[in-house]
């Protein structure tokens, strides 16, 4: 295939403009926002992650993962657990070295599922492979069964649900309602001195853009192509040959990840991880920053859940009440009117201001996954 | 065992929660294949209902439930008729994109709520003669919970009645067999849709006025039901009365036998991961509906 | 192609977002001229706000008083107020806002433990001044925070001392399942044993259960002396009414609960809980001077159809402590204001209360409570005197294995 000079440039414009992102997130926005922004700006990026990971589920392979707040809790409280442990180590007033909670349940020797998570390396693997393994095990064990649709949400919620309940119910073990709160530090260093702030948000810009280019790569893949197969006619895959299990569970597990990444980034920026951030709403929420920015695009995902939990914090600070009719009448004006989301009004708009070709949006792939009994 | 007998009245109770909040689903989400995140708050006008037939029009507490159910069903069920009408009729064939559109609308629903009544629950006082209960040896049953089960088998009875006898019910089972092939026939589907939507939703404002007995009436009384609601219709088999019914009672029943030797965090923890489980036995739920459409 | 477009997208919502973030970042210095900005707290939206709305109210009461009567050390207080939305991670995030950006000298806010243990850290690291209204599970003392609620010292182990007086000597327990109930049981299965009392049952449900058939019939069955209910919010309703069902009256079985104040009554229904006992340090129905003015003051601010209860009164007792404080010191400075804190005496609503400095908890009376007909609490016990603060429990024997 020849290029000419302007086809370069085209090609070029793409990871010129990411590249730009980058810089611009990395240098420019530390200088311009005050410390405490610019740490609700690594939040916001935070459920980015977990939005890379939705689109790719869902967007690319058509399962609507109502429960996606499980695996970014997993995650996080991975990572919470490994930050009570160190901070725990650390506080000279303890005598026990149990995490306060523990103490007043009445415990005297740490849990033994506890006790890898006194290594930071240990915790952070487990970040990303317990979201995973879970996932693969719960998306092979249903998907097998064909599973799908409606029944999956549903039972992605019941998952939600059942996984708060646990956290709560073993108080002695979780932390309960609280969570896990008050580690200031981490590595020996602390958690909450500006630089060790400035550095978790590169970490997480980074952190994302390096999940958004594997997410690009696996979606432009073969496997990418066949995930788009499986959302779009499950059943002629079958009959083509393939078997959409492992593919769809692949999918499902690589999303959990990615939210698991998100939920361990998540809780030294944000200092607590509890039961309320992880349950039935919070998943649907999530779910519904990404059918806002675009399903089907992960920028537009990653887009849609940083402006709406940004939307969420600005509009909170001034009107609280109107803020929820404000919310509710977006989610039921983008989803009705523009299933593509905000990506698929900007490229719109960009097709129609660009040049009058012809080509419009692809239409919205026709939802087959329906909840109809088949 | 003795646990098992004096749990039972317990687990028809609450069986017959589940199942009241569950009926109206077996419409909506069952026949239609349409998940209506906003049932819940459907339940939530119901219950609000009752509250202002007692406390803004005065009627009598002694009665005023009694009147309370026809109104919310027609409440509720026109607002149902209202939502399909202009929203969700565009969205057949996308399920997934109704969830989320009537979470939307939902959440709406609680806020105005919140802004009409306030954010604490209101006392929707139940008639005298509901309020107490009686001993039988060991056993202890409620008139609320005894009136609760009357209703939810009434309502089952008369839905039976509706879709095997009634014309327009056997429209309705025919175009859920086959939609096409059920427009051939001359039926018009649009106001078949219409109709059960009306009904499905109409059930939840019964639900709502019912629950006023056992619980909180406030703005999120939808949202503690919701999920079960879900699972009842999921477990039962899409479409299936007998499911629903029979999935209702067994979810009580293992709550409420689980709850005597544990606590009911862990009864609820249980009856989920058996959820589970019974999925992966039976996809599909308990029963299935044999459906001529091809997909 | 489609890359160019996309990232197009972003970078003009990244531009959008540059712009709706860097907004609300004009600050302004703590005492301004002649004003000084507080903040309030509390959950205005979600589960919470039923209860914490109040609380706002009636701090907002307290602020409007002190100004118009010529403020605080020749300033105005200048609210900064901000909705916790019933979510720890918010009240986390909004605390870090009103210290860092915003420069309240102090806030007022927090109801839930888990709202307190989230802010807790917050006002740690930047050296602010919490002030929590709501009794709570004790077993806590930051320097940044002061509680105005009871701790467990102050209205549980008086509750089991009133019980006991009584002759109730079994005690069915049933609590929410979060840290509260079942710190609370814990401390009360410890005073069982020393004091020869029988705990019969420990029941907890998750938080919103509304199913209570299984308990209330087993409370008909076993018939305890009492009932020690540390339910939380919606959950009474169900819980009472069911009682009421299984046949269980407050004449057999009195329930004492300890989150039930005057504004939750009304939801639960008078008729169905009328009779039972409460434990607070302050009733609508509390006869002093102070209160009379409060609930006068309170009524015609914000409707005659309003109660009071003891968290808007800790919350409103709060401002005025602050206010007393900070005249002590003769400055806002937080260092300043903690060490004028020991010794601070008001005459509040629930009596004249002083601030012990030690723990920065508030000396206070118990007072156990019974529910009338018509939704109020009648006064039926008062401790012998004001009550020492002791978090910790250090001061008594049978606590000892509690608290590690």
């Amino acid at each position: 295939m020849t290029t000419t000079a302007p086809a370069l440039l085209t090609r070029l414009r793409g990871p010129l403009t990411f590249l730009a992102l980058i810089a611009a997130a990395l240098l420019l926005l530390p200088l311009l926002l005050e410390p405490f922004r610019l740490n609700l700006f690594a939040q916001y990026l935070c459920y980015a992650i977990v939005a890379l990971g939705i689109s790719l589920a869902w967007g690319r392979g058509g399962m609507l993962t109502l429960g996606h707040g499980v695996f970014f809790g997993l995650g996080a409280y991975a990572m919470g657990m490994h930050l009570t442990l160190a901070s725990t180590a650390a506080d000279p007033l303890n005598t026990t070295g149990l995490p306060q909670f523990m103490v007043w349940s009445g415990l005297t020797e740490l849990p033994w599922f506890w006790k890898p998570f006194t290594h930071p390396a240990t915790a952070i693997a487990a970040a990303v492979l317990v979201p995973g393994a879970a996932a693969a095990l719960l998306g092979w064990s249903v998907f097998r069964q064909r599973v799908r649709g409606a029944y999956f949400a549903i039972l992605n919620q019941a998952l939600a649900a059942a996984f708060v309940i646990f956290l709560i119910g073993q108080q002695h073990l979780t932390g309960g309602t609280n969570g896990l709160t008050n580690f200031p530090v981490f590595a020996g260093h602390s958690l909450y001195s500006p630089t060790a702030q400035t550095t978790l948000y590169t970490i997480t810009v980074l952190t994302l853009a390096a999940i958004y280019l594997l997410f690009r790569h696996v979606n432009n893949s073969r496997y990418g192509k066949l995930l788009i197969a499986i959302r779009d006619a499950e059943d002629r895959v079958r009959y083509l040959g393939y078997n959409p299990t492992w593919a769809k569970t692949l999918a499902y597990a690589l999303s959990a990840m990615a939210a698991g990444i998100g939920g361990a980034l998540f809780v030294p920026i944000m200092g607590i991880i509890s039961p309320s951030l992880i349950g039935v709403i919070p998943s649907i929420m999530m779910v519904l920053a990404v059918a806002i920015g675009g399903r089907y695009s992960l920028a537009g995902a990653a887009t849609g859940a940083v402006l709406i939990n940004a939307a969420e914090t600005t509009f909170a600070e001034t009107f609280a009440s109107g803020w929820i009719y404000l919310q509710g009448a977006l989610f039921v004006l983008v989803i009705a009117l523009a299933p593509h989301g905000l990506a698929g009004l900007t490229r719109q708009a960009a097709t129609a201001l660009t040049r009058p070709r012809t080509r419009t949006t692809p239409p919205a792939p026709q939802d087959t996954t329906t909840g109809s009994p088949a | 065992m003795d646990a098992l007998i004096t749990q039972l009245p317990v687990g028809l109770a609450i069986g017959a929660v589940l199942l009241l909040a569950a009926l109206g689903l077996n419409f909506t989400f069952g026949q239609m294949g349409v998940i209506n995140m906003a049932h819940g708050e459907f339940i939530m006008i119901g219950a609000y209902t009752a509250y202002v037939l007692h406390a803004w029009i005065g009627v009598n507490p002694a009665y005023s439930l009694i009147v309370a159910l026809p109104v919310a069903f027609a409440v509720t069920g026109t607002l149902g008729w209202l939502l399909e009408l202009g929203l969700i009729r565009h969205f057949y064939g996308r399920p997934l994109d109704t969830l989320l559109l009537t979470f939307g609308i939902g959440m709406i629903l609680q806020q105005a709520a919140r802004d009409t009544f306030g954010a604490p629950n209101v006392d929707v006082p139940a008639p005298p003669w509901l309020t107490e209960g009686i001993t039988l040896g060991d056993i202890r049953i409620h008139y609320a919970r005894l009136f609760i089960l009357t209703l939810a088998l009434t309502a089952v009875a008369a839905i039976a009645y509706y879709l095997n006898r009634s014309r327009q019910g056997r429209q309705m089972r025919a175009v859920i067999h086959n939609r096409d092939l059920a427009a051939v026939t001359g039926i018009n589907t649009r106001r078949v849709d219409a109709t059960t939507f009306f009904i499905g939703s109409g059930l939840a404002g019964i639900a709502g006025v019912a629950l006023t007995l056992t619980g909180p009436t406030g703005p999120t009384l939808g949202t503690n039901y919701i999920v079960d609601a879900f699972l009842v219709v999921v477990i039962g088999g899409l479409g299936q009365l007998r499911g629903t019914v029979i999935a209702a009672f067994a979810l009580g029943m293992l709550n409420a036998t689980v709850e005597a030797w544990t606590d009911a965090s862990l009864a609820k923890l249980i009856a989920f991961t058996a959820i589970v489980a019974l999925l992966q036995a039976r996809p599909q739920g308990l029963f299935t509906v044999k459906t001529r459409a091809l997909t | 192609m489609a890359r160019t477009r996309r990232g197009a997208l972003t970078a003009a919502t990244t531009a959008l977002l540059l712009l709706t973030t860097a907004c609300g970042g004009a600050t302004t210095d703590g005492t301004d001229g002649d004003t000084v900005t507080v903040g309030m707290l509390h959950s205005l939206s979600g589960t919470m706000a039923i209860s914490e709305v109040t609380v706002r109210d009636s701090v907002q009461l307290a602020i409007d008083e002190i100004n118009a009567d010529g403020g605080v050390l020749g300033h105005q207080i200048e609210p900064v107020i901000e909705d916790g939305a019933s979510d720890e991670a918010t009240f986390a995030e909004r605390a870090e806002k009103l210290l860092q950006s915003d420069d309240a000298v102090t806030v007022f806010g927090g109801w839930t433990s888990a709202s307190r243990k989230a802010m807790l850290p917050v006002f740690e690291r930047n050296n602010g001044l919490l002030w929590y209204p709501v009794q709570y599970e004790g077993l806590e003392a930051s320097d940044n925070i002061v509680y105005t609620g009871a701790t467990t010292n102050q209205q549980i182990i008086p509750a089991l001392d009133y019980l006991r007086e009584q002759g109730h000597t079994s005690l069915y327990l049933v609590g929410s399942d979060y840290v509260f109930p079942r710190t609370a049981n814990q401390i009360i299965n410890a005073y069982a044993q020393a004091h020869d009392m029988e705990i019969t049952a420990e029941e907890y449900t998750p938080l919103g259960h509304t199913e209570y058939s299984t308990i209330t019939n087993d409370i008909a069955r076993t018939e305890p002396d009492a009932v020690f209910n540390t339910l939380n919010g919606d959950s009474n309703v169900s819980f009472f009414q069911q009682l009421r069902s299984a046949g269980v009256t407050p004449d057999d079985t009195p329930v004492l609960s300890v989150s039930i104040a005057e504004e939750e009554v009304e939801g639960i229904g008078a008729d169905n809980i009328a009779g039972h006992l409460t434990a607070w340090n302050y009733y609508q129905s509390t006869q002093t001077d102070a209160n009379t003015g409060f609930v006068e003051a309170f009524t015609d601010t914000y409707g005659a159809d309003r109660v009071t209860s003891d968290p808007m009164q800790s919350a409103y007792n709060a401002v005025y402590l602050w206010k007393a404080a900070v005249e002590e010191a003769d400055s806002f400075e937080v260092d300043d204001v903690r060490a004028a804190l020991d010794g601070i005496t008001i005459d509040a609503p629930e009596g004249t209360i002083t601030l012990d400095g030690d723990t920065q908890h508030v000396i206070k009376t118990a007072r156990i409570g019974q529910i009338n007909d018509d939704g109020l609490i009648d006064e039926i016990w008062t401790s012998p005197e004001p009550i020492t603060p002791d978090p910790y429990l250090t001061g008594y024997d049978w606590a000892a294995d509690l608290t590690g």
